[in-house]
Parts: structure tokens; C-alpha cells; sequence
């Protein structure tokens, strides 16, 4: 695991939350697609990561065909409400008497619309924004640089939730506003890779020879960052799904009725004073594994892009 | 030197500026009409326009901003909607509670990680070093409130052994605070194990690959001396400036954590006024996270400029 040198904070732009940043990818040239491919094969950490990750996705699609109960039938009969765990309700059931199972397997259908949508607006604007302060430097990089310096200085969870409370809670408000939030963070790893990039020669031949500016950013210098890029999107969706999971644990993330892991968390936490513990314990155990199964798959293509 | 600490403080302080306004663009422009927001949709419009006034909504933006901001130099941050009276000894009184669970974190987490990430540098690419990483990266990225569930179930439920709510009433003693904030704690550590046993591994892993560390070896230095005296040493000092640079985000974790836990610190405050949209205590409340994290990292970049004249140099230039 590749961490960044800590002298490396103090004279650029401000320093990094507690989070892994993809600059060190971007160091040598990426192998070639059929090699990284061939190793992620052979890494047992993708393989864990990949299978959980599958099986969610594969819940998100036909989570509703695969529950073995209604994850929405509600039922306040004696024996329906708050069951603990048996052969008809593997995983017991909550207060509304649903099963709980049903509930966890359907619940990964919201968050992994939002997450990847999220993730995707912020690194396509964190792009443009890295590839700008990169490649223009001096006053814009300046300027610019302060403005993310700003934004970094406060917890990711907290700026979302104000905009979230500014703005209003909706699916639509969520993926905007995480796009958001990851904007300058990915705009500041792009920013490092293009720094590199600047300087080389073939950069010097596009100006020479004429060219604009947004062609040589985006045909000439983007083809050259994009294996930083795609490591720092697959970190961003470990911290999209953490961080939408918090939001809807908090109330400002997925709406009710929409099945979600961290709203049943949220609604069934006062249950385990009563010694209800599956009904929060199996929601939870789901978002662990998704986000860790997320994040091993990130960290391994990381390693097989640096060689 | 004293150029370098000028340089730094002028753009702290720029950056302040700047969140301060993103803060108060966030909280009093983005909402729309504040009056409607928080009186809801069956208030007349006479009473949102008499809230509107009595706030300075129908003001110019930049007459607010500086009202707003001359007010919190003085020490006033407003007026809370929610308990119509003065937000500032709420957030005080929060930051305290706040900073006590942070406090007991920080003392758990510091030798923990810096021990583990020692282990894992001498046992690189051993299946130790590989655990530990795992460990410290799934830790790091399962949210808080999900590793809080885990404690609260394991220790409070199943065992019974802690309470699992984290306040302890007024005028408790020493003892029975601590009691109820460990479980808190927990979800904090394993969320910055991960990192800071990861930079002190790597900060281990080049000190021992270092000349001043070969020549120690054969020069005839037992390895236990070695580690101690030209390893450690040499590793230890970066992995503080970082863990300094990291407390700032470790009160955004409270956030969570203490709504989870029912502990009225900075985060329970910030969350409560989300709910009510009580505007006044969410922009204080926020900003003075940005304060201390601000801070932290000021703190953090003069203690390395100080351990390490290269960064200052490097700095200035």
C-alpha cells in the first residue's frame, strides 16, 4: 500500500483526509490491458472483493425475485413482530412484522444506483477541474486551489449533509451533491498526475505546433492520466457507498419507503435495548461487506496498475 | 522561518474566509426563504415575512455575510431557532464533551496503530503485514455508525458488559464517563487505524531500507537496538505530524457516533439542527469543525517544518 511521503503535504495543497489518494499510480506506464487482467485473475484480494461485489449487484437487479418474502408486507400480527432468527425467517423480522432477509437482499438496489452515478459526475468534473489547475497553473491553479483547500477542510459526511439540508433531500440532490463534494478531491489527484505530464515533451510539440488548450488537456494530456483516475473512481465508490450509507443512517440520504440498509438501520436501532439485534446487525453486516468488497477490488487493480 | 509560519498563516486564514462563505451561502442562500423552510408550509406568509425580518433575510447577502461574520469575531454566532437562545455556549459546552471522547480515541489509537504499523514493516510481505493492512483498509472504510452496531451488539447486548449509550448524566465521575465512552471510542479507532498504522509502516519501511540503518546492522548493533534507536526514531516523527493533521476529521467522525450513542457533543448539536433546520447552530456548528481542523493541520505542518528543515525550504521557495 502505497502511502504519500508526509513531506509532500506542507508545500502543496493542503492536507489529505484520512483516505488513500491514487497519485502514486500514475507514476510509471500502466501495463497493458490483457497483463492487468491476467493478474487481477491471480489475485486472491480481487477475487474475495469481485464475488461479494457480484453478488450484490446480482441482489440490486433481482433482489425482488430472489427474496423469499415480500420485502414490503407489512404485518403486526403477535408472532410476525420483531421474530428472532428460525427457519422461516432466517434473518428474524423487524417491528412491521417484514422479513428481514427479504429487506437486506432488496436494499442494495438504491444505494448502488446512487453510488456509481455520484461517483461518475464527480470524477468527470474532478477531471476537468485537475486537468484546469494542472495545465494552466500559476493565478488559476492559485485561486482555484484555495477554493478546494476550503472545501477539504471539513469532514466529507459534513459538507454533504449541509448541502443536503440546504438543498433538500432527494435521490436527484443526493448523486448531485456527492458528485460534488468528491469534485475537488479528484481534482486534486488529477491536478498532481497532470503536474507530471506538463513538462514532457510531447506536451511541448502540442503547443509548438499550435494547438488550444482544451485539445492539448483532454486529447494529449488525459489519455496519459487516466490509470490515476480509474484507481481514485474505484476509491471514491468505497467512500460514495460509506458516505450514502451515513447519510441515509442520518436521515438525509435514501427516502423512506425505499428499502435501504442504513434507513432500517436508523428505524430499527431502538430495538436493540429490547435485545432485537438482528434487525440492525444484518443491515449492517451488508454494508461492511459491500463496502469492503468495493474497496479490496479498488485496492487491487491500484496494485496491478503500478506494476 | 518566520517567513515560512507567515506564509502559512495567511492561507489558513484565506481559506477560513472562504469557508466561512461557503458555510453561510450553504446555510442562508441555498434554502431559499429560511422563514418557509423552518416555519413549514402552513405558516402564513405575514409570519414568515415577520421571521424573515426579525432574522435579516430581507437584508442585502453581503450585509448579512458581514453581520454574520462580525458577529462571531465578537463571540456572538446568533440565535438558535430551536431554543431561542444564544448559540455560542452550546457549542462550546458540545466541543467539550466532544473533545473528551476524541481524547480517549486519540489515546487508543496512537499506540495501537504505530505499534501495529511497526510490526508490519518488520514482517513486510509477510502474511502479518498483509492481515494488517486488510484489516486497517476494511476498518477504515466500513462507515461508523456500522462498526458502532457491531460494538454496541457484541458489548452491550450480547456480553452486557458497557453501557451502550455514551452519556453519563450530570456530575458524573471520572470512572463512570469513561465507562460509557469506550464503546463510543471504538468505532473512531478502527476508522483511523487503517491509516495511520499505514504511514507509519511506510515511513518504518524506508528507515529500514535506509544507509544510516545498513551501517548500524554492521557495525555489529544488536536488531532490538537498532530498532530502537535508529528505526523508531526516524519513523515516529512523520507519522505525528500526520496523526496531528488527522484530528480534525476525527471530530467529523463524532458526528456520527454521537448521534448513535446519545452523546450531546459538537456532532449531536450539528445533526439536531439539520433535523429542526435550525440554520444559526448549523453554521456555527460547522464552521467550528472547520476551525479546528484548520488548526490541527497548522499545527501539523509547523511541527514537521520544525522536525524537517527540507519542508520549510521547500515551502518558501
Amino acid at each position: 500500500m502505497t502511502a504519500a511521503p508526509p513531506g509532500d503535504r506542507a508545500g502543496g495543497i493542503g492536507a489529505g483526509p484520512p483516505e488513500r489518494t491514487a497519485v502514486a499510480a500514475g507514476a510509471s506506464t500502466p501495463p497493458a490491458p490483457r497483463t492487468v487482467a491476467r493478474r487481477l485473475l491471480r489475485s486472491p484480494t480481487f477475487l474475495v472483493g469481485a464475488a461479494v461485489l457480484v453478488f450484490w449487484i446480482v441482489c440490486a437487479i433481482f433482489g425482488y425475485s430472489i427474496a423469499p418474502y415480500s420485502p414490503t408486507a407489512i404485518s403486526y400480527s403477535l408472532h410476525a413482530v420483531n421474530a428472532a432468527p428460525s427457519a422461516a425467517h432466517w434473518f428474524g423480522t423487524d417491528p412491521d412484522g417484514r422479513d428481514v432477509l427479504s429487506r437486506v437482499l432488496v436494499g442494495s438496489r438504491a444505494i448502488l444506483q446512487v453510488t456509481p452515478l455520484a461517483t461518475l459526475l464527480g470524477t468527470a468534473a474532478g477531471t476537468v477541474l485537475g486537468l484546469v489547475m494542472g495545465y494552466f497553473g500559476g493565478l488559476v491553479d492559485l485561486v482555484l486551489g484555495r477554493l478546494v483547500d476550503a472545501v477539504l477542510a471539513l469532514p466529507l459526511v459534513i459538507v454533504a449533509f449541509l448541502l443536503i439540508v440546504a438543498l433538500g433531500a432527494s435521490t436527484l440532490t443526493l448523486i448531485v451533491v456527492i458528485g460534488a463534494v468528491f469534485t475537488p478531491h479528484i481534482g486534486r489527484t488529477v491536478r498532481s498526475a497532470v503536474l507530471g505530464e506538463r513538462e514532457l515533451e510531447y506536451v511541448a510539440t502540442a503547443r509548438l505546433r499550435g494547438e488550444r488548450a482544451p485539445y492539448i488537456m483532454f486529447v494529449e494530456i488525459l489519455p496519459n492520466v487516466l490509470a490515476p483516475i480509474l484507481v481514485e473512481f474505484g476509491v471514491r465508490l468505497g467512500y460514495a457507498v460509506f458516505t450514502v450509507a451515513t447519510l441515509s443512517y442520518l436521515g438525509f440520504g435514501i427516502q423512506p419507503p425505499t428499502p435501504d440498509w442504513g434507513v432500517d438501520i436508523s428505524a430499527n436501532y431502538i430495538g436493540l435495548s429490547s435485545g432485537y439485534w438482528w434487525e440492525t446487525l444484518f443491515p449492517a453486516l451488508a454494508i461492511a461487506s459491500l463496502v469492503v468488497s468495493i474497496n479490496l477490488v479498488s485496492d487491487a487493480v491500484e496494485k496491478v496498475l503500478a506494476g | 522561518m518566520a517567513s515560512y509560519l507567515v506564509k502559512r498563516l495567511g492561507l489558513a486564514v484565506v481559506t477560513l474566509v472562504l469557508l466561512s462563505m461557503i458555510i453561510f451561502l450553504a446555510g442562508q442562500v441555498l434554502p431559499g426563504d429560511p422563514g418557509r423552510a423552518v416555519l413549514g408550509n402552513f405558516a402564513s406568509a405575514q409570519s414568515v415575512r415577520v421571521f424573515d425580518h426579525r432574522i435579516g433575510y430581507d437584508r442585502p447577502f453581503v450585509t448579512q455575510y458581514w453581520s454574520w461574520v462580525s458577529g462571531i469575531v465578537r463571540g456572538n454566532f446568533g440565535i438558535s431557532y430551536q431554543y431561542n437562545s444564544p448559540v455560542a455556549p452550546m457549542i462550546f459546552s458540545g466541543l467539550w464533551n466532544s473533545l473528551k471522547l476524541a481524547l480517549l480515541a486519540l489515546c487508543i489509537i496512537v499506540p495501537l496503530s504505530i505499534g501495529a504499523g511497526v510490526l508490519a514493516a518488520l514482517n513486510v510481505g509477510r502474511p502479518l503485514d498483509r492481515i494488517i493492512s486488510i484489516l486497517g483498509l476494511s476498518g477504515s472504510t466500513v462507515p461508523e455508525f456500522v462498526s458502532g452496531i457491531f460494538v454496541i451488539v457484541i458489548f452491550a447486548v450480547v456480553f452486557k458488559l458497557l453501557p451502550p449509550t455514551a452519556d453519563s448524566g450530570a456530575g458524573a465521575g471520572f470512572f463512570t464517563q469513561l465507562d460509557h465512552l469506550v464503546l463510543p471510542a471504538i468505532p473512531l479507532v478502527v476508522e483511523f487505524f487503517g491509516y495511520i498504522s499505514r504511514i507509519t509502516r511506510a515511513t518504518t519501511v524506508e528507515a529500514l531500507d535506509s544507509d544510516y540503518v545498513r551501517t548500524a546492522v554492521l557495525k555489529g548493533l544488536r536488531r532490538r537496538t537498532v530498532i530502537r534507536r535508529h528505526v523508531l526514531r526516524n519513523s515516529l516523527l512523520p507519522a505525528i505530524t500526520v496523526i496531528a493533521s488527522q484530528t480534525g476529521y476525527l471530530i467529523g467522525g463524532l458526528v456520527v457516533i454521537e448521534t448513535l450513542f446519545q452523546y450531546p457533543g459538537i456532532g449531536d448539536l450539528i445533526y439536531n439542527a439539520a433535523k429542526n433546520k435550525d440554520f444559526p447552530m448549523l453554521e456555527a456548528g460547522v464552521l467550528a469543525i472547520g476551525v479546528i481542523y484548520l488548526l490541527a493541520t497548522l499545527a501539523a505542518d509547523l511541527a514537521s517544518s520544525l522536525l524537517n528543515p527540507r519542508v520549510r525550504i521547500d515551502a518558501t521557495r
